[in-house]
């Protein structure tokens, strides 16, 4: 069914339509848009001046160098890898969010900063190498060390606090990308006509009388 | 900026409405039909839903993925802007108490992201000393709302059932939305609990609206909050100043923020001045009738802020009571998930961004410790994941068997990680209580004596604190939610305890804010009369939520509209008969 089509199917009028088409092509679609190109300086339907200036600004900051940068990278695609389902949280560029959010919520910044050193501290101190540098092996030792909060021992708590919040902004960045929404299998987001829980669903839990 | 002046507009307007939201849009759709000729004035930029509304944009078209800014405190995508702080234009509190003013400056006001949740008070909502004495009594009874409730309903459209319950007035309804899953199991486990569950009830076109060619039906994004392209949901600036800018009566100059209502030396109003933060030049601007819908703060502030030598101790206010009585819903609320729902199948179910079900006050306070009741809101499912969806991991996975059958450690990483995101999706699910907070003389707000916002407008200052009654209905609130927690067989936390005050949100943070300009029948008593009309000028009159007595546990906007369009009928026969 095209999109005409299933938009008569759903009885909504062509004014409706009409609107819904207009939104749809709205500024912003592009994922890239946040990038600070001449696209994100003009005026957005919707969109006060104050936020526009502020995207653009918090774009054209860097928050995290290089080093760190990698050290995200490789976490973030150990927390979530590639699998028979979709990429890797950097095939998803959960960096690149990571490097945005921290810088739109100050408060991340220094638990992750500081949190980064902490962990190359812990690999220096093993291996004598930054984690960046690390075998996987040796990688996923460490993170072990910190992944799992109730059996960690208690000299490791700052690395549990860190990785938590690694995992937690790594989650969200990748399930809230196009790739990681799809896995997720969130298939909202469209005109539709809500009418109940089908019928096997109810079945399935027992709710057909409730 | 040398050459600073006042720009006197002299040709006056039928009326003025100072407000853009649910009362001051009712206000100018009523006057600006009957063929008024009506200047509206809004502090914050012109909106309209159809070109600004974020409705069906994709977490991944936010940089921040639909998270709060400054600028929008509910979200990037949310049709509200503002928030608790607006830029320059602070508010303080006394006595260390505290409150959060919520402020949105726009077309439309707050009514643009809005839980659509449409609630009627009841007859003892209006009249409820006879209960217990802790209450004052409106100068009018339900009965006499009711022609308004029912009309709203008509214009505005709401869905529904009837249930003749107790105190919880039915309306004219389109029918509700089915409840998702998640709340199939609240439904089930409140029963067990011995609490009620309804459908809900939203301002949301489940169907078309009989005789409105203008505004399309739901198509079930469940994006309320973000303000609706199609006008398929109740926003003042859709439903209400938008059409009443197309009968060529109504102008609305956006980007006005008022300063003042003047009045001459009679004490009538003759117009307001304000500032333009187009130009920032000042402006005054004059009308036989003044309408002031501003929100329960603003306006408030306004008449305090309105001195002369007719009203010294600022405009309809002899009485003194403008700025006290201030109340806002009562809040506690809960949350767990259902593990009999995780690996649950996919489909759509976003149904709309109003509530589905809804838990009515059924309790008796004899066997209580506390006053008047709460209603429950509830929700949850598979959402659109933003911002937080997946936090908190290392606190669920640890609590049931992974695939394999056997019990995993909490937290981890990895492939099994990124499966249990999958297998958790949608099994998540909150409820809310919002109740009635006696309203208190000293609950306040005043006008700070030393400070100014920058436009050189002295600012309100806020004096509020919960007693034992709203912090024994947040008790009582944690308790009904765990105990349907449990009958649903879900997972969950224990409950908000004494050092939360019971999960008891601070004052002002539900935004539910009313009564500070009340109405009586006694003008040593009450600022307004029973139409809303100023005891003190009779050509002033209060459409937004501050003429409240006494707020029921029902929030507040269907009041608001059917209070507005009384009020502003009111004024139109009180012109025929040349009163005003």
């Amino acid at each position: 069914m095209n999109r005409r089509d299933s938009l008569k199917f759903l009885g909504i009028g062509a004014l409706s339509a009409a609107t819904l088409v207009e939104g749809c092509k709205s500024p912003g679609k592009n994922p890239d848009s946040s990038k600070g190109d001449k696209a994100a300086d003009a005026a957005q339907p919707g969109r006060l001046p104050n936020e526009i200036a502020r995207d653009k600004k918090l774009n054209e900051e860097k928050f995290f160098n290089d080093h760190e940068m990698a050290t995200i990278t490789v976490l973030a695609d150990i927390i979530i890898p590639k699998d028979a389902k979709s990429g890797s949280a950097s095939d998803a560029k959960v960096p690149d969010f990571i490097e945005f959010i921290v810088k739109d919520m100050p408060e991340h910044q220094i638990p992750m900063r500081g949190g980064l050193r902490w962990l190359d501290m812990q690999s220096l101190n093993r291996y004598n190498q930054p984690f960046v540098a690390l075998s996987n092996a040796d990688q996923l030792e460490i993170v072990t060390a910190i992944a799992y909060p109730n059996k960690a021992r208690p000299e490791m708590q700052q690395g549990v606090a860190f990785f938590n919040r690694m995992r937690d902004l790594t989650a969200t960045g990748f399930f809230t990308s196009k790739m990681g929404i799809e896995d997720l299998g969130y298939v909202g987001n469209s005109p539709n006509v809500w009418n109940g829980v089908p019928e096997e669903i109810l079945k399935q839990y027992g709710m057909e009388g409730v | 900026m040398n050459d600073i002046q006042i720009k006197k507009t002299t040709t006056p307007y039928d009326a003025i409405v100072v407000g853009s939201g649910a009362g001051g849009g009712m206000a100018g759709y009523i006057l600006a039909h009957a063929g008024l000729k009506v200047l509206m004035l809004e502090a914050g930029p012109f909106f309209d839903p159809r070109t600004d509304s974020m409705q069906l944009k994709w977490p991944y078209e936010s940089p921040r993925r639909g998270a709060s800014t400054n600028t929008r405190n509910f979200g990037d995508f949310d049709g509200a802007f503002g928030g608790w702080d607006l830029e320059g234009e602070p508010y303080t509190t006394k006595d260390k108490t505290e409150f959060y003013w919520f402020r949105s400056r726009m077309l439309g006001g707050r009514t643009n992201h809005w839980g659509r949740i449409s609630l009627r008070m009841g007859p003892n909502d209006f009249k409820g000393h006879h209960i217990d004495g802790l209450t004052d009594d409106w100068p009018i009874t339900y009965e006499e709302v009711k022609p308004y409730y029912d009309r709203v309903d008509r214009m505005i459209g709401i869905y529904g059932t009837v249930e003749n319950l107790p105190n919880e007035p039915d309306g004219i309804y389109l029918p509700p939305p089915k409840p998702r899953l998640n709340e199939l199991f609240i439904k089930k486990g409140a029963e067990k609990a011995g609490v009620k569950v309804i459908p809900g009830r939203g301002s949301v076109l489940t169907q078309a609206l009989p005789g409105n060619k203008d505004r399309g039906s739901c198509f079930f994004c469940g994006q309320c909050g973000r303000s609706c392209r199609v006008y398929g949901d109740f926003s003042s600036s859709s439903c209400l100043v938008i059409p009443a800018i197309k009968t060529g009566n109504l102008k609305v100059i956006p980007n006005a923020m008022v300063r003042e209502v003047l009045t001459d030396a009679n004490g009538l109003a003759t117009g307001v001045s304000y500032i333009s933060k187009d130009d920032m030049q000042e402006y005054q601007v004059s009308a036989k009738i003044v309408v002031l819908g501003a929100s329960a703060g603003e306006t408030a502030r306004l008449l305090l802020n309105s001195k002369s030598a007719a009203h010294p101790g600022g405009l309809a206010n002899s009485s003194g009571v403008v700025g006290k009585y201030l109340h806002d819903s009562t809040g506690s609320s809960a949350g767990g998930w259902l593990p009999q729902l995780l690996d649950r199948k996919r489909y759509n179910e976003d149904g709309v961004g109003s509530i589905h079900i809804y838990g009515p006050w059924m309790g008796d306070n004899k066997k209580l410790n506390f006053p008047r009741g709460y209603h429950i809101e509830f929700g949850g499912g598979m959402g659109m994941p933003g911002y937080g969806y997946g936090f908190g991991m290392q606190g669920m996975n640890g609590k049931v068997p992974g695939r394999d059958g056997k019990m995993k450690e909490a937290g981890g990483f990895g492939a099994s990680l990124k499966d249990d995101y999958r297998r958790f999706y949608g099994t998540d699910f909150g409820m809310a209580g919002r109740g009635m907070a006696i309203a208190r003389e000293d609950n306040y707000c005043e006008i700070d004596p030393n400070v100014v916002d920058k436009f050189g407008i002295p600012v309100l200052r806020f004096h509020y604190k919960w007693s034992n009654d709203e912090i024994n209905q947040a008790k009582h609130m944690q308790e009904t939610f765990q105990s349907i927690m449990h009958e649903m067989g879900a997972i969950y936390d224990p409950m908000e305890g004494p050092e939360t005050n019971y999960g008891l949100e601070a004052p002002g943070r539900i935004i539910h804010e009313v009564g500070t300009v009340r109405m009586g029948d006694d003008p040593k008593k009450s600022a307004l009369n029973k139409w809303c009309q100023a005891h003190d000028c009779k050509n002033l009159f209060v459409v937004d939520a501050s003429p409240f007595v006494q707020q029921g546990d029902k929030n507040a906007t269907w009041t608001i509209l059917a209070l507005a369009m009384r009020t502003s009928e009111y004024i139109l026969e009180q012109r025929k008969k040349l009163n005003v």
